[in-house]
């Protein structure tokens, strides 16, 4: 058993070996034609930059150790410059240098890649999913009898921020920021995954589609792993099912097959302030001008907003949300439930939290709203300020480098969900509702605690779960996710996720249950 | 200012000092020589399984004492001074005007030849942990080791040792694991638990000797059975006794512990004995006159710190209830349900085991009026208030049977197995009775 299960580690270091070299790998050459036609496709008018670009690049053989972005962003500043002296404004270039460049290396893509994809997608995604599949499914039988099966977790380097962990979270960061930054470097990957793309959508694959097939293996994957360490919890199992179908269905395959259907691309689960391009000025014309099914996703967006978001926290908590349909929390229970220890508990780190979730939620909702007034009253800017460059800011601050960068890539560091905790504006909007009405809430069994920490270790949103349960106290937390696992790592019996009357819900004791009742009912007022 | 001053930093002494804060702006001081800052004992296992860190056994982070105004001083308590009202350290001393001892307890030794050599030890302290550490990082230091002693703390250190894969000899004296508390099915099942985790278990066996190697490490053992057991690491885990030999020469009227009455006082004014080291004049109730549990601290500590605070009030614990973790098996117990060596006449039982799982209960019952008395849960959680309330309304067998639903506190979408229970009653007992479906304003009292 242990045989097969470093066989295969091996196997899935290849794999993830094959795979960060790709983007290193392969050879472009870009004639005329091909020239031409990405040229157009990026709506470039500019012939001052056209014929630039003409001269640097067509015929030319660049490997991918040269960068393409700059060369473009430069040929692109001059040319605008040049049209904006002459008050040429139907000529100026919006287009990026490093999306143009990532068409132009996608266009231009010869050799072994992309005339092997399939082996390609085999050497990567086919030896990561077998050998992590190796090393997770002997874990049936080494694991032993069913229960928590915590043990060594902070022995070794993988979990306990060891040089395993600096690694992965290296590796993590890098990633996220070719996805975001530098996709030119990303286009190698996509030839691994066109004939699933162009299975689904009927279009090729951007690096956007790398990112979400390959969110749906990694969470498909490390689900296998969820399923045979919390084999005995029910509860664990229904939710990672959840998650897992609400990923690959709703933000995976739907979007992708109504692009085929020539319908908008929408992930229906997103909700708005997590979706946070909802409203934009592109959004709203595009699903405008797609009729009916755009109307209807116009009005669907905001009511799963406005009703049913907040109806469902009021019956279930955030949990069915959080930990049972969102992408961003279902990568975090999947891939992310290793580090789960790792989330701080100390009252700075709560401070912090409450600071820094609201401050995004305000961000967004002043950003939505310059957006709104910008769209209704067709200027560009509020009081002076350039809705597009508001929203320039945000999507790369928070959508790119909060959610994307620091979310994932500091989960072996900060722990899984340091997203979800201090960052999502939808989870602060829940929060509210979870907080101030809702029938959810973690019961504390009496007088049965005692204090020995595992839930508050486990718990992956830094609450302190032991301080309310010492207490006797019910856990009424607006961060609180519902992933169970507070429950399931106590030893004794003592916490409990359910729905319930709002009265009584929140009951600060002094004294616990087990003591005499005169003395509980001097001290706790009740 | 009143100055008060507790002996330990365990729970029950910690306890004390947070309700005195909350109740008075007395000067609080606590000494200990364990550890700088309060943890939870219970939790020692998990550091030693790498579940957590022993920063995580402490529950309240370092600036919360000086925040709440509660000293903490590091020494040992060699002697008390109640005529001078003050507490001698090795190279100091401090006065108090009110004490309480919250010494807790210590792992007991029988007089066996070679309990003190090199390998040998308990498992409740700190320094127990980091000793466990040293003499067991790994199955290649520690070829196997014997624990002695079937209660609680022997099982759990059977289980911190195979968490590193370490083979363990278990030397149990009862017939069955822990009978003198639990009834024969229960017993029965933690006997098969423990031998699944594939530790020797060897029931009905006393250590005789431990034997030396040339360095004074202990190298074996011999049991009563004859048998002698090569071993690295001996644990002794036969029970624990009050941690109070310091007080022997300080006129504090001492049992096995420190005697209290019911309002905590020992026979000296102005000094009070708390949690695993108070011994009661008389047991209360059905408990025992010591009491070592983790929630029974808690409680004296809440409620002596009325008395020292102006409201002289009597420890009166309620319906008695506590929980283990056998391996990976959890038990719950809420009112009385004796082992077969301590049943009361007029108690008896109903059990139900599943077929292959193992989770059973066991319930009490007056064997006339057919009262329920208490409850042994194994792999199914209950809900304390729930039975507490049942306990004190004195419901009937059958209410608790057909209402059991209200009381189950599983993790949502679990099995749930009171059908089958009730199944099994009217089988044996012939009766009718069927569950009664979950009700949400039952368990949470609305009207």
């Amino acid at each position: 058993m242990k045989t097969i299960k470093y066989l295969g580690l091996v196997i899935f270091l290849v794999g993830l070996g094959i795979f960060a070299a790709t983007p290193f790998l392969g050879n472009f050459k870009l004639d005329q034609k091909t020239f031409n036609e990405t040229i157009s496709s990026q709506g470039v008018k500019s012939e001052l930059l056209i014929k630039d670009l003409e001269s640097k690049l067509v015929g030319k053989d660049f490997s991918s150790s040269t960068f393409l972005a700059p060369v473009l962003d430069d040929a692109i500043d001059k040319a605008n410059a040049t049209h904006i002296k002459n008050k040429e404004w139907g000529k100026k270039t919006y287009a990026s240098g490093d999306n143009m460049a990532a068409a132009i290396r996608k266009a231009s893509s010869y050799g072994f890649i992309p005339e092997n994809k399939g082996t390609m997608w085999f050497l990567t995604f086919g030896l990561g999913i077998i050998g992590a599949l190796m090393f997770i499914l002997p874990n049936v039988v080494l694991l032993g009898k069913k229960g928590i099966k915590n043990d060594g977790i902070y022995l070794q380097s993988a979990t306990n921020r060891g040089i395993i962990a600096w690694l992965v979270f290296f590796f993590l960061v890098s990633f996220y920021i070719i996805l975001y930054f530098y996709s030119e470097y990303a286009v190698n990957w996509t030839f691994l995954v066109d004939p699933i793309s162009e299975a689904l959508s009927g279009n090729p694959a951007g690096h956007w589609f790398v990112y979400g097939f390959m969110y749906c293996v990694v969470m498909t994957v490390m689900a296998v792993r969820m399923y045979i360490k919390y084999r005995h919890n029910m509860y664990q199992i229904f939710r990672t099912t959840s998650v897992l179908f609400f990923q690959i269905v709703f933000a995976f395959l739907i979007p992708e097959i109504m692009v085929r259907l020539q319908m908008p691309y929408y992930d229906f689960k997103n909700a708005f302030p997590l979706d946070y391009d909802f409203f934009f000025q592109w959004n709203l014309k595009d699903l405008i001008a797609n009729g009916g099914i755009g109307i209807f996703i116009l009005v669907w967006g905001i009511a799963l907003t406005l009703v049913i978001v907040p109806i469902m926290v009021y019956f279930f908590g955030k949990r069915w949300y959080c930990s049972w349909v969102c992408g961003c929390g279902g990568l975090a229970e999947t891939l992310g439930d290793p580090y789960r220890q790792h989330s701080s508990k100390s009252l700075f780190s709560w401070k912090v939290e409450r600071w820094l979730i609201h401050a995004v939620l305000v961000f967004a909702v002043g950003m939505t709203l310059m957006t709104l007034y910008s769209f209704f009253a067709e200027s560009s800017t509020v009081l002076g300020i350039k809705t597009q460059t508001v929203q320039n800011i945000y999507s790369l601050l928070i959508g790119a480098i909060f959610a994307g960068v620091i979310g994932t890539g500091f989960y072996p560091i900060f722990g899984n969900r340091v997203w979800c905790r201090f960052g999502c504006p939808l989870a602060a909007y829940l929060g509210f509702v979870q907080r101030f009405k809702s029938r959810f809430r973690i019961t504390t069994n009496g007088g049965q605690c005692i204090s020995c920490g595992n839930c508050s270790t486990y718990c992956e949103q830094g609450i302190d779960v032991r301080a309310y349960a010492q207490k006797g106290e019910n856990i009424v937390r607006s961060s609180c996710v519902g992933c169970g696992v507070c429950s399931a790592v106590c030893p004794r019996g003592v916490l409990k996720l359910e729905n319930g009357p709002e009265e009584g819900r929140i009951n600060p004791t002094e004294v616990l249950l087990g003591n005499d009742v005169d003395l509980m009912e001097l001290v706790n007022k009740k | 200012m009143e100055h008060i001053v507790i002996i330990g930093n365990g729970i029950a002494g910690v306890t004390a000092a947070r309700h005195i804060r909350k109740l008075s702006d007395k000067k609080i001081t606590i000494i200990s020589a364990e550890s700088e800052y309060f943890f939870s004992r219970t939790a020692l296992m998990y550091v030693y399984m790498g579940h957590m860190k022993f920063e995580h056994t402490q529950p309240y982070e370092n600036w919360f004492w000086k925040k709440n105004r509660i000293e903490l001083v590091n020494g040992y308590v060699n002697n008390v001074d109640h005529a001078n009202k003050k507490v001698d350290l090795e190279n100091s001393s401090i006065s108090y005007d009110k004490l309480i001892i919250a010494t807790g307890s210590k792992p007991n030794k029988f007089g066996w030849p070679g309990q003190d050599l090199k390998g040998v030890q308990g498992l409740y302290s700190k320094q127990d942990l980091e000793q466990l550490q040293q003499n067991a990082p790994d199955n290649k230091t520690c070829k196997r080791a014997v624990i002695v002693g079937g209660g609680l703390i022997g099982i759990e250190m059977a289980e911190m040792l195979r968490s590193r894969k370490i083979p363990v000899t278990f030397l149990v004296r009862e017939t069955s694991f822990w009978n003198g508390v639990l009834p024969k099915g229960e017993s029965e099942l933690i006997n098969e638990h423990i031998l699944d985790h594939h530790i020797d278990l060897r029931l009905n066996t006393n250590l005789v000797e431990i034997i030396a190697d040339e360095n004074g490490r202990a190298k074996a053992i011999t049991t009563d059975k004859g048998e002698t057991i090569a071993c690295t690491v001996v644990g002794l885990t036969a029970g624990v006794s009050p941690n109070v030999d310091f007080l022997k020469d300080s006129g504090i009227e001492l049992g096995r512990g420190v005697k209290v009455n019911r309002f905590l006082e020992t026979n000296i004014k102005d000094i009070y004995a708390i949690g695993d080291c108070a011994e009661q004049h008389q047991g209360i109730g059905n408990r025992r006159p010591i009491e070592a549990v983790w929630y029974t601290g808690r409680m004296m500590g809440e409620t002596l710190a009325q008395t020292i605070c102006g409201n002289r009030i009597e420890y009166k614990p309620g319906h008695w209830f506590n929980s283990a973790k056998f391996l990976d098996i959890e038990y719950q117990t809420y009112g009385w349900v004796f082992s077969e060596r301590n049943k009361q006449e007029y108690e008896a039982h109903f059990h139900w085991r599943h077929a292959t799982e193992n989770i059973c209960i066991t319930i009490a019952y007056h064997k006339d009026t057919k009262e329920f008395l208490g409850i042994n849960t194994f792999g199914i959680r209950m809900r304390h208030e729930v039975f507490n309330k049942w306990l004190s309304n004195k419901k009937g067998l059958e209410y608790v049977l057909q209402h059991l639903k209200d009381a189950n506190f599983d993790p949502e979408f679990y099995k749930q197995y009171e059908t089958e229970i009730i199944a099994r009653y009217n089988a044996e007992f012939s009766t009718n009775l069927s569950a009664k479906k979950k009700s949400l304003k039952r368990i949470f009292n609305i009207a």
